[in-house]
């Protein structure tokens, strides 16, 4: 049993876990942004202060790539307590920053290192991971043409100092002569001619084709096979007929909340039309996602909120009902049987809309009489039809069914409670980023419950930093 | 002006079942749902920008006469047919442009029909078939105007104790403060985030537990189209007090039972807050629902009763005056109210006072057990000291 201060580390550490999964600092339905921004800012710091070595252990949870790299900007950014903690912690720590910042997508990583830059963090472990991942043989001329803002202001901040052509590159630009590097030269020659502008990265090519006045049509279809699958999965919407209609994109290869997302941004009457080549590409997408994270749940009931407030926000659009309906889709692919109880009822999930009442009541009630293995709720955790029942039968199923697991998975983040609003305290409260991360918080929240300890946690966090870093010996 | 009948009723929800309320802030919304709505009488909004509003009450608003101004941001065009069959909405379109060039809208009466084919322009297959009629009304204007020409015209024997402007033009100019709903602190979050159910018509607006408002539609798509139209409504100021001192209102947390041996045990819990739900909904509703009320019917269109009604002004009841249309067999089909300050009310009970006593000041004192000096400060308190001789008033308040 923990003593009271092991017991409010770990319920500090399972909040802050939980509101790195759910929260991405961006405006949602019932709170703004600059909220969220604070409310997480303050986690950040307020752990980061009292938990390091458990703070720096959070990178190999899974949580989401935006808390991901403000982890590690306060890692860094908080330079002299490093100096104090033990070498083998140092050591870890190092280890844990450098595998983070090589599995970020590009973008979150330069960016995270102009924002290290423009928050004055210099130091000299901050100099060498800069200078190790601008010069990173491979990609480095992909990363210094596409995200020529941010790389030189870390390597200008950081004193790095750029080899051969990189540092013509950034000094005379495409006013150079001529460049071996095939990026760098393309990205010269695109300045005079428009051929050049196709072999340039999408959001480079852009900028240029727009000052050359290339008809968007034009663009899109010659710089096709330059996109990369987020930018194609933009694009899609808009520019579809220039695109080609087979443009080259394997949904199944997609995460299942993509696939949701994308599936929800299309009007009714187009879903309708493509209504079985949608469910096929939701159900291979999820069938692979069980398959790489090799989940089996077993008897698995679920209840989905679609009420109005799942419609997230300007800045989320759809993002809550998405989530609920990769959920769906991921519990289906991995579980032996499922039913499924939506808050209000559809005929066709693939033409749900975010629409009506929060009656978790009714649903809730529906699935506490399948009896079954796991019981996940998916919901904003805002219920008010009527108010505040759906976690007192929460409650009372699990005394009913002893042997079942309940569990209340949040997309969104609350920021007055600093964690994903819960529906009832006895009932454990996951934040959801994407669909196929429901086998670890199922992990996390089965720690979460009064049953286990922090040393139970502290060894679950050092398995799975272990995996973390030997994934990185084998790629 | 136009005098309408008069009758006294008791308002009744009509057939309408309150719903779950959904709290934020100080506000609350009780949405109020039906089942079936036939559809033979539709609403659609007709915004009219952010201009003032002139409404010539007795004829058109050029000419001489009564006006009511106020700002108007949004008219209703009532839709309806007499055979039950589904009325087709009016057109608004192109009407919501705000014309800059245009400082003051002018309304021909507050309740105008409108031609059910619209003149310089052929016929289109929108137009429908012509059993559907529409009028135009500017919601809550309505009940307003009513409450203003609470005994308008002054007094009807030239007694000496009466200014001159009192005899020559009674009450005129009369005027009431209120508030819009942007500026009732959280009411624009509150309708926001409001969940709307599929069958819902209408809601109940809590502001710090007092109702400050009641809408009904007669139809739920009406609603989910007109339920943001609720923010550029007027609302007492005693709301505004109200959100303003209390910011947060307690959220309702229905009882439930602590041991549930099965799970019958839960539904039947599940249903008893629903119905104590409904319960606390129609207890905080009292002020209204279930009041006698004088009513003036404005327009009778069968099987359907376009009415305004005034409470008893009554210093220790809350007092909501409003307009709403009824079927015949007592549906509501269309509310709005408006929730009466206490100063509002005190003034609509001395004025009445007044009438009953035929204008004489002694008279009037006596029913009001005051003196005759008390009787004049009251008058002055309440704002009307330019209908009483100056003479009057400087003996009353030295």
């Amino acid at each position: 049993m923990d003593n009271p201060s092991q017991r409010v580390t770990r319920e500090d550490l399972l909040l802050f876990v939980n509101a790195c999964f759910a929260c991405t600092g961006q405006k949602e339905f019932y709170s703004d942004g600059y909220g969220q921004r604070v409310s997480l800012g303050f986690l950040h710091e307020y752990i980061a202060g009292n938990y390091r070595t458990l703070y720096a252990r959070v990178l190999a949870c899974g949580v989401n790539h935006m808390n991901r790299a403000l982890v590690v900007r306060q890692l860094l950014a908080t330079g002299k307590t490093f100096e104090r903690e033990p070498t083998s912690h140092r050591a870890e720590e190092n280890a844990l920053i450098t595998r983070t910042i090589r599995t970020l997508p590009t973008h979150r990583a330069m960016h995270l290192l102009e924002d290290l830059a423009k928050k004055g963090v210099n130091n000299r472990r901050t100099r060498a991971i800069t200078k190790a991942y601008l010069s990173t043989p491979g990609p480095m001329a992909f990363r210094a043409v596409k995200y020529r803002r941010s790389f030189r202001r870390a390597a200008f901040h950081n004193h790095t100092k750029l080899e051969g052509e990189t540092f013509t590159f950034f000094a005379r630009g495409w006013k150079e002569r001529s460049f071996s590097t095939p990026l760098f030269d393309a990205f010269r020659r695109a300045h005079y001619s428009e051929k050049a502008i196709y072999e340039l990265p999408y959001s480079v090519a852009e900028g240029l084709a727009a000052r050359r006045g290339v008809a968007r049509e034009v663009f899109l279809g010659r710089i096709e096979p330059q996109l990369t699958q987020n930018e194609r999965i933009r694009l899609l919407s808009s520019g579809t007929e220039a695109l080609g209609k087979a443009s080259r994109l394997d949904w199944a290869r997609q995460s299942p909340t993509r696939v949701a997302t994308y599936l929800l941004s299309l009007g009714p009457e187009e879903r309708e039309a493509r209504k079985e080549e949608l469910r096929t590409a939701l159900r291979l997408s999820a069938e692979r996602a069980a398959r790489v994270t090799a989940t089996r749940f077993g008897k698995v009931a679920c209840v989905v909120d679609r009420s109005y407030s799942s419609s997230g926000s300007s800045e989320k659009r759809k993002r809550p009902l998405a989530v609920a309906l990769a959920t769906v889709a991921f519990l289906r692919a991995s579980s032996q049987s499922l039913s499924v109880h939506w808050s209000t009822p559809v005929d066709d999930e693939l033409l749900v809309t975010a629409r009506g009442t929060t009656d978790l009541a009714t649903p809730v009630l529906a699935a506490l009489r399948e009896s079954p293995d796991l019981l996940i709720v998916v919901s904003d955790g805002f219920e008010n039809d009527p108010p505040g029942v759906a976690g007192r039968l929460l409650e009372a199923g699990q005394r009913l069914l002893p042997d079942a697991f309940v569990l209340h998975v949040n997309p969104v983040f609350d920021v007055e409670s600093y964690a994903p609003k819960s529906l009832s305290p006895r009932i454990p409260t996951m934040g959801i980023r994407d669909a196929e991360d429901l086998p670890t918080l199922v992990a996390f929240a089965k720690l979460a419950l009064g049953r286990s300890t922090l040393e139970e946690l502290e060894k679950h966090l050092e398995t799975r930093v272990r995996a973390f870093l030997d994934d990185e010996e084998e790629s | 002006m136009k005098a309408y009948k008069k009758t006294t009723v008791t308002l009744e929800q009509g057939g309408l079942v309150a719903g779950s309320p959904q709290t934020m802030g100080a506000v609350r919304l009780v949405p109020l749902l039906r089942h079936g709505a036939p559809g033979d009488l539709r609403i659609a909004r007709r915004g009219y920008g952010r201009t003032m509003g002139v409404v010539g009450l007795d004829g058109r608003p050029e000419d001489p006469g009564l006006a009511y101004m106020s700002y108007v941001p949004h008219g209703f065009v009532v839709s309806h047919t007499s055979d039950g069959t589904t009325a087709s909405l009016g057109a608004s379109l192109g009407s919501d442009v705000f014309d800059a060039r245009r400082f003051v809208k002018l309304h021909h009466r507050m309740v105008k029909r409108e031609a059910t084919k619209p003149s310089g322009r052929a016929r289109t297959a929108t137009d429908g078939d012509d059993t559907t009629q529409r009028f135009r009304t500017l919601p809550l204007h309505l009940a307003m105007e009513g409450f203003l020409a609470l005994q308008f015209s002054g007094p009807e024997l030239t007694w000496s104790d009466y200014s001159e402007q009192a005899i020559r033009s009674g009450l005129s100019p009369r005027a009431e403060r209120s508030v819009s709903g942007a500026y009732l602190q959280g009411l624009e979050d509150a309708l926001r985030t409001f969940e709307i159910a599929d069958d819902q018509v209408g809601v109940m607006v809590f502001v710090a537990e007092a109702l400050a408002s009641v809408f009904v539609l007669s139809h739920p798509d009406d609603y989910r189209r007109l339920h943001l139209s609720l923010l550029e409504d007027f609302f007492g100021e005693l709301l505004a007090t109200y959100a303003y001192f209390f910011p947060e209102t307690v959220r309702s947390n229905p009882g439930f039972p602590t041991n549930p041996t099965s799970i019958e045990d839960l539904e039947r819990a599940v249903a008893s807050v629903r119905l104590d739900l409904r319960e606390e909904a129609e207890l905080l509703t009292s002020g209204l629902f279930g009041k006698q009320v004088t009513i003036e019917a404005m327009r009778t269109f069968a099987p359907f009763t376009l009415e305004r009604f005034l409470p008893k002004f009554d210093l220790s009841e809350e007092c909501h005056i409003g307009e709403r249309i009824v079927r015949t067999d007592g549906t509501l089909e269309y509310m709005k109210t408006f929730r009466l300050s206490q100063a509002q009310v005190r003034r609509g009970y001395l004025l009445g006072k007044l009438a009953e006593a035929e204008w004489n000041l002694d008279d009037a004192a006596k029913r009001l057990s005051c003196t005759r000096d008390e009787l004049v400060k009251r008058i002055v308190n309440a704002g009307f000291e330019y209908l009483l001789k100056r003479h009057l008033v400087t003996a009353a308040l030295r």
